[in-house]
């Protein structure tokens, strides 16, 4: 019993957090970062900020990850961090030659007050840039927000340092696809060429954090959205945008920018979410939905009616991020299933109403909350069980003590792999999480039931 | 819409001049919104009448992240928006920080916004641009023009010197520029000439010289600007003058601050030389 301690009865905290279920903002703008062709994520901070973030990174798709630090010392923190960036600027630019380079903050510049705009600027000045080159930056203080939060905060320093509208539109449409793992993003992908529109999607980690082994090292994955791409995402005739809490902002920023109107669509994930990103897709692009995606979405309406009964009724504990939970609670209620306690660790009021209004007229009881923890989850699990976690890897001591299934979703994903390979989004992403809550269900019906009672088929 | 940043040594005087400049203004049929960046929080007291404004930090860590520009936008003389920024308790926390956090929640809650149909923004911030935090009002695309508030004391005019200093660095790449000084009377011999001279040295100008005017304590003490209080004494129009000078300046320039040798020299010539 590793979390023994946990007490069944729920005491009101006013400040402290246990185990929480959200980690730095710097992890979520490197990881948006590295969605971006030939670019180096550079850690504005101390080093043990930038190592910390490469690694958690690295446990979670097990591939290298670049990133580099500006190696804040107590020097730094007392005369500020200029000199320090600007050397940096300087070394990696020489050193490996990045096609750009990502700065995020950390606490501790955030706390002397860096002004990076003010240090980019001079890099330019002082020619520490060679041509061609860029610099983006986002300001990601970790007492504020999540990951999520820096996620977002990087795509909106993409749009705001690189985006140009030059006047003319070039007919493609933009898709900020949030924060999902590098197989989804193959996914929206995928779905968006079969409907015939031209997309320009970023930040793009497909073949940069699920890339294959050849032998050889490079610093820069063959995948990412080119900068020059990026650029001309201010001549695009729209952008939809994939999740609130993730890529709201930068849409909106794009839209203010360079005036390229937005769209904010929840994530992908499950039948009714994917059904309107589609729908959107088509609008925007003035296609037709094709018959191969319309097969897809009708092998997913197959197994969901072969299979419901083992899904009907039944209670789920959700934990994880914003953006995904919505679109997961929406998928269990369309299945009859139960998402009796929600828990994301991002903060935002907003939230809990969404989860509110989509179990509105399910018949159950919903706890939510935005800014909780896992140790809360626990306590609200002994108080009334569920029969499936879904969460991220620090569910399983959850699971292990109170003996429930877990499916891994989200992040981190320390202790498994396929969440790179095989995508949550789409209608076969949607068969995908179907069969993996099935698995977890019906192995713990052939474990639990009585030999007179096992059965042979499903 | 202008935005401007008032500095200066601690116990200048610069929230008292900031307040009755900006009542000047406000009577020039002005729209303008003051920014008190000190964790005093008593940057807005003679605009609202001594109401103790709930600072937008207090309101942070009372009602949480989600907070509405009514929470902590007050209305204070003449319709002049005000707010607070408010800090830790004295010998805790980063003020510097709650500056930042401050002017950041302003901006994501549109304070700024052309609908809200500003003319100006002052920031009133406290002492010296002591570190990153204090120094967030000149950051590029925030304050714009600077007003330093000084007098003829040495410590004043060293303060003001150093203050130039901060400005050159955000100048060097932003569009933060100095308007000039404004000479807060102390009644020093040859006062006016001399914060003349400092100001050519640094390459500005003397935008106005207050004299002063117990009229201003007796205000204050009613919690009133000095144009609310009696618009009438001489006092109000000096202010008044002040707030026109600010209108109509055109003379933004990168300032040069001087060796500490060249100030002391300064003060030589003018102050104790003629005082001897």
């Amino acid at each position: 019993m590793l979390l023994r301690h946990t007490p069944k009865e729920i005491k009101e905290r006013s400040a402290l957090v246990i185990n929480p279920a959200k980690t730095c903002q710097p992890i979520g703008a490197m990881y948006a970062a590295l969605g971006i062709h030939g670019c180096m994520p550079h850690s504005h901070g101390s080093q043990g900020c930038c190592a910390y973030h490469r690694s958690t990174l690295t446990r979670h798709y097990k591939e290298p990850v670049p990133g580099t630090t500006s190696s804040f010392t107590e020097g730094a923190s007392v005369f500020g961090g200029q000199a320090n960036l600007l050397q940096a600027i300087d070394n990696i630019f020489t050193v490996y030659e990045p096609e750009v380079v990502a700065v995020h903050t950390t606490c501790l510049s955030e706390t002397i007050g860096d002004d990076l705009p003010q240090i980019r600027d001079k890099a330019f000045k002082e020619g520490k840039v060679p041509a061609g080159k860029e610099i983006i930056y986002a300001s990601t203080p970790s007492y504020v927000g999540s990951h999520i939060t820096g996620f977002s905060n990087m795509v909106k320093g993409m749009v705001s340092c690189l985006c140009e509208a030059t006047g003319k539109k070039n007919g493609k449409v933009n898709v900020l696809p949030g924060w999902v793992e590098p197989s989804d993003m193959t996914e929206i992908k995928r779905i968006a060429a079969m409907i015939g529109v031209d997309i320009t999607m970023f930040p793009d980690t497909s073949g940069v954090l699920n890339g294959p082994l050849t032998g050889k090292h490079r610093t820069f994955a063959e995948g990412g959205t080119k900068i020059a791409d990026i650029r001309k995402a201010g001549d695009a005739i729209g952008t939809l945008a994939l999740g609130e809490w993730a890529s709201a902002d930068g849409a909106r920023t794009l839209d203010s920018q360079c005036k390229v109107p937005c769209r904010i669509l929840d994530l992908p994930i499950g039948l009714s979410a994917t059904d309107r990103f589609v729908d959107a897709l088509r609008i925007v692009g003035g296609t037709s939905v094709p018959a191969e995606l319309e097969l897809e979405r009708g092998q997913l309406v197959d197994v969901i009616s072969d299979m419901h009964q083992y899904f009907y009724g039944k209670k789920v504990a959700l934990v994880g991020d914003p953006d995904q939970l919505i679109s997961l609670t929406e998928f269990l209620v369309n299945l009859d299933m139960q998402p009796v306690y929600v828990v994301t660790g991002t903060p935002g009021k907003r939230f809990e109403r969404r989860i509110k209004e989509l179990t509105a007229d399910a018949g159950f009881e919903v706890k939510v909350k935005a800014a909780g923890d896992m140790f809360l989850l626990h306590q609200w699990i002994k108080n009334g069980p569920v029969d499936l976690i879904i969460g991220n890897t620090y569910c399983k001591y959850i699971a292990r003590d109170e003996d429930i299934p877990l499916v891994r979703h989200g992040f981190p994903i320390l202790d498994r792999v396929g969440h790179q390979y095989f995508p949550t989004t789409g209608y076969t992403g949607a068969i995908r999480l179907l069969e993996k809550m099935l698995d977890a269900f019906l192995d713990r019906k052939d474990r639990d039931t009585p030999e007179k009672h096992f059965e042979l088929v499903y | 819409m202008r935005k401007v940043a008032i500095y200066g040594k601690g116990g200048i005087g610069k929230s008292t001049t900031t307040q009755n400049t900006v009542a000047g203004l406000v009577e020039m049929g002005r729209k303008v919104m003051v920014v008190g960046c000190d964790p005093k929080a008593d940057s807005t007291r003679l605009l609202l009448g001594g109401l103790a404004q709930k600072s937008v930090l207090d309101t942070l860590r009372e009602e949480g992240e989600d907070v509405d520009l009514e929470d902590i936008r007050k209305v204070g003389f003449g319709g002049t928006y005000c707010v607070e920024s408010g800090g830790p308790e004295p010998g805790v926390g980063c003020a510097g920080r709650g500056i930042i956090t401050s002017i950041n929640m302003l901006e994501s809650l549109g304070a700024y916004e052309e609908s809200v149909g500003l003319d100006y923004a002052f920031y009133d911030v406290l002492g010296d641009v002591v570190c990153g935090g204090f120094a967030m009002p000149i950051r590029d695309g925030k304050a714009e023009e600077i007003y330093i508030v000084c007098s003829g004391e040495m410590m004043a005019m060293y303060a003001a010197n150093n203050i130039c200093k901060g400005i050159m660095k955000y100048a060097q790449s932003g569009s933060v520029r100095l308007g000039g000084l404004i000479c807060n009377s102390r009644n020093v011999d040859n006062e006016k000439e001399m914060i003349q001279e400092l100001a050519k040295k640094i390459g500005t100008q003397m935008i106005y010289f207050v004299p002063r005017d117990n009229d201003v304590q007796r205000a204050e003490i009613n919690r009133k600007t000095v144009i609310e209080w009696n618009g009438a004494v001489p006092q109000a129009d000096h202010y008044r003058n002040l707030a026109k000078a600010i209108d109509e300046n055109e003379m933004f320039v990168v300032p040069k601050p001087l060796q500490i040798e060249d100030l002391e020299q300064l003060l030589l010539d003018y102050g104790l030389l003629s005082a001897a």
